[in-house]
């Protein structure tokens, strides 16, 4: 099982590269039951969407 | 005071801008200067005969840092190592785990919350902010970031995520409140 330490590098990872398939279903797993990394992906996806709207 | 002394003195509001807007970081450029001021006390003798004081202490101030950035990417993996540890216990669980942001997308309506996140980022050091930047900014791939900045790729996505790191952080201790 990964860490949230590990998720958390694999989320920002996802929004840069593919991951591979071992990747996303590992990472799947955890958010299924991490309501912080859930969380924290979210925040990821909100902070991409902040940064390209920034002036 | 000397003279000499004066005149140095007298340059130091002009090495500080330089240094700051090199480093964009008040701290060490305060320092720099200061090792700049002191070099040129102490070194008043080669001066001697030199027109331009302003010159000649530039030239000693980009030394200066020189030194300064090659300090800063040394220690850079430890910094890294302090945040790491900050967020996360030995086991690799959150030590304060990430609840919800309530409404993050009204944020974007309000024009203070985008001042916020200016002053987040230039929190960040020179080079995560710009690899953050052109990423999410000008959205360039990672590979013509690699470029850019002369980095590998594992490099370009450790700086983009300590970015995100940093910034999750700052928004949720200045805007998100806890």
């Amino acid at each position: 099982m990964l860490s949230c330490k590990e998720v958390s590098r694999l989320v920002s990872q996802g929004l840069d590269r593919r991951l591979g398939f071992a990747e996303r279903l590992g990472l799947r797993l955890h958010l299924l039951i991490c309501d912080g990394c859930t969380n924290f992906k979210k925040q990821m996806e909100f902070l991409r969407k902040a940064v390209k709207q920034l002036g | 005071m000397s003279d000499f002394r004066t005149r140095v003195e007298g340059e130091r509001p002009y090495l500080l801008r330089y240094a700051s807007l090199q480093l964009r970081d008040r701290h060490t450029a305060e320092d720099v200067v200061q090792e700049t001021l002191l070099a040129a006390l102490a070194g008043e003798a080669a001066f001697a005969g030199r027109s331009n004081l302003r010159t000649w202490l530039t030239g000693i101030l980009k030394h200066k840092i020189v030194d300064a950035i090659r300090r800063a990417s040394r220690e850079a993996p430890s910094a890294d190592e302090d945040l790491m540890e900050e967020l996360f216990d030995e086991s690799g669980h959150w030590r304060d785990m990430p609840s919800a942001w309530a409404d993050p997308d009204a944020a974007l309506e309000q024009k203070e919350f985008f001042a916020k996140l200016e002053e987040c980022l230039a929190r960040l050091p020179a080079r995560t902010a710009q690899a953050f930047m052109l990423r999410e900014h000008l959205g360039l791939e990672t590979d013509e970031i690699c470029k850019e900045l002369g980095v590998t790729a594992t490099h370009c996505w450790v700086l983009l995520y300590r970015a995100r790191m940093v910034l999750r952080l700052c928004l949720e201790q200045n805007w998100f409140g806890k």
